[in-house]
């Protein structure tokens, strides 16, 4: 697995002494290759986790191109736009002034302690430590938010990261920390510039003080050939909430773990999926609710629908610690199958230390149900249309938790551009 | 021109509900259906309209002329000119009434042709207050969490935006209370016109005081064994059934 990926950066003075890539590195190279016998890549198609292909990416060609291309939501309150692991434009058009929204760099220089305490400080648990470290060890920027106490972003904060180039490498972060009772939304873009194949290995944090109330919204839209590692940790104090929706549009190989844990009395996480997938694509997600603080609630919801000779995986754990009575733990999986080649798989589980709770998880499969499409078809619309105005149906009854009336439109409209464009590469 | 079904037989599995059932509604006439429960009403609307899970295995409908039965999928009978609007509409989870519609719409136009998105909102709207459906029913999901009677107002909704050639209504009546009745008929009478067939199922009279039918026929078991004006629907009404099957089985 060793390349020039691993070849060690000459960029040196982006981050701080204290902060050791190297030791990161070091970290990658002896920690073993995941194989399938370990239960965390169980069914997983280890043969695609070669990184011998990929190369530093180089710097971005066309940096107007990508900012103009970064056009998301109308109203938006701030937004940095990435390519190739360097950030090329920012704007806070409308960002409250003790906000902090920094270059993730930056923000470990000018306010190290802040930096320090949330920066992938959660043990990664769900199978990738070993690609956590090759994070660490690579990432030379990213988008870090510190939305103090009683403070309320209105707009939401768009973030934009492009990969460009044949077999490059990006290594995208989002560092989200929400103080008490702040109020913020984000939306992450990952997005290819060519629709060539690429390595994406990105992390996500989200933190939430007591009271905080965020929605986290990520748009992969990698090249439909892209190997991605996508690793999430929310952590959620009392009281606060998080909604966490993420829609996989492209990648050819995608793993996703994603950990939620709810620290605090009262807290509550949402955890939701959107994955259209077809032709050979594999998407291989890892999930916990991991329950420690008592009365807290978790709701995860994860939509595939597979087409052609496309793969899922879902494994997901809920698991309720002794302390957390009164929990209430949600998780379902749905998979619509579209072509009888399609292989979901779905690893649902439970792990209950405490007696007063309320659990349920489970995992269905279904083709298209015959009742709506000759509906849809009694009124004229040709299957084809039908089949797809059904699937988008079933993605987009998922996007109606998202409260904010012009995000759901955004998402909605990016989504129905996504399953008109199908399978086929975005240029 | 017509709707004209001859000797029309259809199973569901090996047992057979359509048992050779004639019926001609010329263009610009009201026709109305009654029969028992289980007599084979809907399933007329439903072979009609092309249900997967129905076979024919006698018979002809021919629309204007054209040979629908062979038209396999449901979309191109419907874009022949046919609507049914269903005694139990499907819920659509996630597909929203304003798109749906937009799709059916879309469907009906020629291929490379592009709907105005402007004029179709304008023309939905009209259509929506007419039958006093709230505006913000564009943004729900077909059918879903809709009352019973919000249903059959949707159906006609549809009807009224898709403006077919010949429309069955399977028991558009029922579930809705006394107004609905009265605006519903006011937007399915808006519609008659001589261009355009109407067959009319119901259990109940009332409709038909409504939506008066230029002609009521009796189902039983699969077969329209008596038609008549409507004085018919009265004595229907009055006496229910029983005399129909006798002096049916008393001729046969
Ligand atoms: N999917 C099915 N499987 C088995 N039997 C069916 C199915 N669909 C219809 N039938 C049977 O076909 C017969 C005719 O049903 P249909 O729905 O056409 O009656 P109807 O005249 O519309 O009755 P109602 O007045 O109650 O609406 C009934 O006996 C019904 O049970
Ligand atoms: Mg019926």
């Amino acid at each position: 697995m060793s390349t020039i990926l691993m070849e060690k950066d000459l960029e040196t003075g982006v981050w701080p002494e204290w902060f050791d890539q190297s030791g990161a590195i070091q970290e990658y190279e002896s920690a073993p290759r995941p194989t399938r016998k370990d239960e965390a890549w169980r069914f997983a198609n280890i043969s695609a986790l070669d990184l011998s292909q990929f190369q530093a990416a180089p710097a971005p060609s066309n940096e107007g191109r990508l900012i103009t291309a970064s056009s998301g939501l109308e109203k938006f309150s701030a937004k940095m736009v990435f390519a190739n692991n360097t950030l090329i434009h920012e704007e806070a058009p409308q960002l409250p002034n003790e906000v902090l929204f920094l270059p993730l760099e930056v923000a470990a220089r000018e306010h190290a302690a802040l930096f320090r305490k949330y920066f992938m400080a959660q043990p990664v648990e769900l199978g990738s430590h070993k690609f956590a470290a090759l994070h660490k060890g690579k990432v030379t920027s990213g988008a870090f938010l510190h939305v103090p106490a009683n403070t309320e972003v209105a707009l939401p904060v768009e973030i934009f990261h492009w990969v460009e180039g044949a077999h490059s490498s990006v290594f995208p972060h989002t560092l989200i920390i929400c103080g008490e009772n702040s109020r913020v939304t984000v939306v992450d873009r990952f997005q290819s510039a060519d629709g060539l194949k690429a390595f994406a290995c990105g992390v996500n944090d989200l933190h939430l003080a007591p009271g905080a109330r965020l929605t986290y919204v990520a748009v992969q839209d990698w090249s439909r050939d892209s190997l991605a590692f996508h690793l999430n940790s929310t952590i959620v104090d009392a009281q606060a909430t998080s909604t966490a929706l993420t829609a996989n549009f492209g990648g050819g190989f995608l793993r996703g773990e994603s950990l939620s844990r709810l620290v605090g009395e009262g807290s509550r996480s949402e955890m939701y999926s959107i994955n259209p997938v077809e032709g050979t694509r594999e998407i291989d997600q890892r999930t916990l609710q991991d329950h420690l603080a008592p009365n807290a609630t978790s709701d995860l919801l994860y939509l595939n629908a597979l087409d052609d000779a496309s793969r899922t995986i879902f494994s997901g754990l809920i698991k309720v610690q002794p302390g957390a009575h009164g929990t209430d733990a949600y998780q379902k999986v749905r998979n619509l199958i579209l072509s009888d080649e399609a292989d979901p798989n779905s690893m649902p589980g439970l792990e209950i230390l405490n007696d007063e709770v309320r659990c349920s998880h489970g995992a269905t499969n279904g083709p298209i149900s015959n009742e709506e499409l000759f509906y849809l078809q009694a009124r004229g619309i040709p299957r084809e249309t039908g089949c797809r105005l059904i699937v988008n149906g079933f993605f987009n009854a998922l996007l109606q938790k998202i409260a904010d009336p012009a995000l759901r439109d955004y998402l909605e409209g990016l989504l129905a551009k996504r399953l008109v464009l199908g399978g086929t590469p975005q240029k | 021109m017509s709707l004209h079904i001859e000797n029309l037989h259809a199973n569901i599995g090996d047992r057979e509900i359509l048992r050779g059932l004639n019926l001609e509604i010329p263009k610009g006439e009201v026709h109305a259906i009654m029969g028992k429960n289980g007599s084979g009403k809907s399933t007329l609307a439903k072979v009609m309209a092309g249900h997967p899970d129905y076979e024919v295995t006698k018979g002809t409908v021919t629309l204007d002329g054209l040979a629908l039965l062979d038209l396999e999928e449901p979309d191109e009978r419907a874009r022949a000119g046919l609507f049914v609007a269903f005694q139990y509409p499907m819920e659509v989870p996630g597909v929203s009434i304003a798109n749906f519609i937009r799709a059916a719409r879309q469907a009906a136009l020629p291929e490379d042709a592009e709907l105005d998105a402007v004029e179709y909102y304008q023309d939905l709207y009209v259509k929506m207050d007419a039958l006093k459906i709230p505006r913000n029913f564009t943004s729900r999901a077909v059918n879903e969490g809709f009352s019973g009677g919000e249903k059959k107002r949707c159906e006609i909704l549809q009807l009224a935006m898709l403006a077919p050639k010949y429309a069955v209504l399977d028991e558009t009546d029922s579930g809705l209370d006394i107004d609905a009745l009265k605006i519903v008929s006011d937007g399915v009478n808006a519609l008659r016109s001589p261009d355009r067939g109407f067959l009319v199922i119901t259990h109940y009279q009332r409709l038909l005081d409504y939506i008066v039918p230029d002609v009521v026929h009796v189902m039983v078991n699969g077969q329209i064994v008596l038609s008549g004006d409507k004085e018919l629907a009265l004595k229907l009404e009055a006496e229910g059934y029983d005399w129909v099957e006798k002096e049916t089985l008393a001729t046969a």
